[in-house]
């Protein structure tokens, strides 16, 4: 008995030094002296103080936050409807359009990049729409591959719940679309939150689709990474990944407390 | 020193210029003037809105005390101030980590451009000169500055990708040392203005490495098995083995790209790994000994670790120059003139080859540079080196796709999995999907037998 619980903590342990050892080293390498990866000779905190004064990766990081913001934003409006529309279709189409919006999920992203890029250029060469790759074009293109994710979210949120709800509240006096909005969207709400935060990660990490379609004066964070591989990656990209984990990590563990003590307040009223 | 004085010079005379603005205008501005530590971008409409008007009143200011404010920050004022106040922006593409950002006491190039000149600077990054090429090809975005290296601005001037200079709007190209005008790259002149040069040389490290390196041969010697790193990229790699075997790097003759692919496969077995950027810590930190690449990058690895050394081998080597192009497109042509005329003053371009590690063509630069500098052979080699030096041109389309296509067959060769990839995959994602509909089958069968 004891000896199982040993090794599953060494395992729970070579787990999580699996997952956390490369952030542990990156944010190590933050404090290092010189600009190797690989030496140490010293510890120094100017790697943060530059980064704070290096308008390039503060405009990119800022890039990417509003990119990130924004396009989550529209996803979540955009996919919540359809998938409330998907929802009240029948069978057949429920099937087919579910199975469209899987394919840019599971087609390469490098597809949908350079086939948004072509059609932002044809909008543009061709229709004389005013569409210089930029802010707006990336913040269209994150729209586009964030709502498959809302969608897949919503949806079965909306299956779980009662069919008669929505018409039990039209019953009660509700106008349609009093029912919808103090009825529908309380229900499915925490499937748009898990829709929308997802959309946030994959807007913040996405490299591939914003190579092809950013432009200009739109540089986002992991382009601007990408930028310095000729001549190497600077600490400061490590100094700011490290402030970004410290951040997310705070976020998290602010979450989990206030969830106990919910949930801890919630007993208690039950037990009353 | 001498350079630190003048560079924070030009912003102190800015701030001077825009308080006795206000003075004029009859308010203070000191304290709301200064930008956020973020950017232009992120300003606030009053904060924009003031600093037009304060700009405005800059030009009133000029206008009145061209002589003195010209004295203080050693710009062409009148020159620099024409497009004040109009709001204009340019859009900047340069290499990653390639202009000086302000840090250690350095010039921020972009924001005393945008300083001096009331034009907004946009600055984006690239990584390959290739991912350039192909940006402006694709036509989705527009940009007023690049800059390609030699063999790439060739290319882009043969497919009419580059605008003409009016160097009637650049006067600081007078700074440019000759031998660098005219390069075969733009027979010419006319499309570019040089920003760095640097040359291609063996790094490696004098503890394992005990005799002295001459010749290319040491990246084949069996010796230094496993200690090896290579270049990754494939017009590099062949030029190490051009040079070794005597050929020009431009060599378009298939039976000579043939005799050095099969050099480079025969070196194989020996190197470590093919790297780019990797090399910086593989070689500070010892894990491999020899090396072939920048001289510039080279000053950067010894400042850290001190027994490594640089050698440009007898066989000769490559000269490169990464030089500042209009790409045809651009909308703000002479203000983009104007930020080529600023890169090349030469407080400004001291700077930038400082932060880079480079070599500058540019005289007024060089002069500025710290002696030790100056006199260091690795950034300004002997002229009888720099004479056995061949710059990289562009290839026809045919011999770039044989060099891809050979540098292919290196990098894949005795991988043998890589040509077994895709049908192996192909019949066990067929063998899957039978199974899976058979077991299917199956279990409806039996299901239907209960």
């Amino acid at each position: 008995m004891n000896r199982h619980k040993g090794l599953s903590r060494a395992y729970t342990a070579v787990v999580l030094a699996f997952l956390y050892l490369p952030i542990l080293v990156l944010i190590v390498f933050s404090f290092n002296k010189n600009k190797s990866r690989g030496a140490w000779t010293g510890f120094t905190l100017d790697w943060y103080r530059k980064l704070f004064t290096n308008d390039m990766i503060l405009t990119a990081f800022m890039n990417t936050l509003i990119v990130a913001v924004v396009s989550s934003i529209f996803a979540t409006v955009i996919g919540t409807a359809a998938a409330i529309g998907i929802n009240s279709m029948n069978r057949w189409m429920k099937k087919s359009l579910r199975t469209l919006t899987y394919i840019p999920i599971m087609s390469p992203e490098i597809i949908m990049g350079v086939s948004l890029m072509l059609l932002f250029v044809f909008l543009r060469t061709e229709l004389g729409l005013p569409l210089e790759m930029g802010l707006c074009t990336l913040i269209l293109s994150h729209i586009t591959f964030n709502i498959p994710y809302v969608i897949f979210n919503v949806l079965p949120k909306l299956r779980q719940m009662d069919k008669y709800a929505y018409d039990a509240a039209l019953d009660l006096g509700c106008n349609p679309w009093q029912a919808f909005y103090k009825v529908v969207i309380p229900e499915i709400m925490p499937g748009i939150t898990a829709g929308f935060l997802m959309a946030v990660t994959y807007s913040l990490d996405d490299f591939v689709i914003s190579y092809f379609t950013a432009g200009p004066t739109s540089q986002t964070l992991p382009l601007a990474i990408w930028g310095q591989l000729r001549r190497r990656v600077s600490p400061e990209m490590n100094a700011l990944s490290a402030i970004v984990f410290v951040v997310v990590l705070a976020l998290l563990v602010a979450g989990n407390f206030s969830a106990i003590r919910r949930e801890n307040r919630d007993r208690k009223a039950v037990g009353r | 020193m001498k350079r630190e004085k003048s560079s924070s010079d030009v912003l102190w005379s800015c701030f001077l210029l825009r308080s006795c603005a206000g003075v004029q205008g009859g308010f203070a501005p000191t304290g709301g003037w200064r930008m956020p530590a973020g950017s232009g971008r992120g300003r606030s409409v009053l904060q924009r809105s003031l600093s037009l008007l304060l700009s405005g009143l800059c030009c009133l200011a000029l206008l009145s005390l061209p002589v003195r404010a010209e004295e203080e920050t050693g710009f062409d004022l009148d020159y620099y101030g024409r497009f004040r106040g109009q709001n204009l922006s340019i859009n900047v593409f340069n290499w990653g980590e390639y202009i000086s950002d302000g840090s250690d006491g350095s010039l921020n190039v972009n924001k005393a451009f945008e300083e001096l000149t009331g034009i907004t600077v946009n600055y984006a990054t690239f990584a390959t000169n290739e991912e350039l090429y192909s940006k402006l090809k694709g036509g989705g975005a527009r940009y007023d500055i690049v800059i390609p290296s030699d063999y790439m601005v060739a290319r882009m001037i043969e497919e009419g990708m580059l605008e003409p200079l009016d160097f009637a709007n650049i006067p600081n190209f007078e700074n440019i040392y000759p031998q660098y005008r005219n390069p075969e790259y733009d027979p010419e002149n006319l499309y570019s203005v040089p920003y760095t040069a640097g040359t291609v040389g063996i790094i490696y490290n004098t503890t394992r490495v005990q005799e002295p390196v001459e010749s290319w041969g040491i990246l084949w010697d069996e010796r230094y098995s496993g200690d090896i790193l290579m270049f990754s990229n494939s017009r590099d790699a062949f030029g190490v083995a051009e040079k070794y075997l005597g050929f020009s790097l431009n060599t378009t003759d298939p039976a000579e790209l043939t005799a050095c692919a099969n050099l480079l496969l025969e070196q194989k077995p020996l190197v470590q790994a093919y790297v780019m950027d990797e090399i910086f810590d593989k070689m500070i930190s010892g894990e491999a000994a020899i090396a072939p690449y920048y001289a510039g990058d080279y000053l950067t690895m010894a400042d850290t670790n001190e027994d490594l050394a640089f050698s440009i081998p007898k066989e000769g080597t490559n000269l490169f120059v990464d030089a500042i192009c209009i790409p045809k497109g651009a909308q703000q042509k002479e203000a983009a003139e104007m930020y080529v005329n600023f890169m090349c003053e030469g407080t400004v371009a001291a700077d930038n080859i400082t932060y880079i590690g480079y070599t500058t063509p540019n005289s007024a630069a060089y002069a500025l540079l710290d002696p030790e500098i100056q006199e260091d052979p690795v950034s300004y080699p002997p002229a009888e080196v720099l004479e056995n030096t061949e710059p990289f041109l562009a290839l026809d389309q045919e011999t770039g796709l044989l060099l891809d296509s050979l540098w292919t067959e290196v990098l894949t060769t005795d991988s043998g999995y890589n040509k077994w990839a895709m049908p192996v995959f192909v019949v066990v994602a067929v063998a899957l999907s039978i199974s899976l509909t058979l077991v299917r089958r199956w279990r409806k069968k039996r299901d239907q037998f209960k």
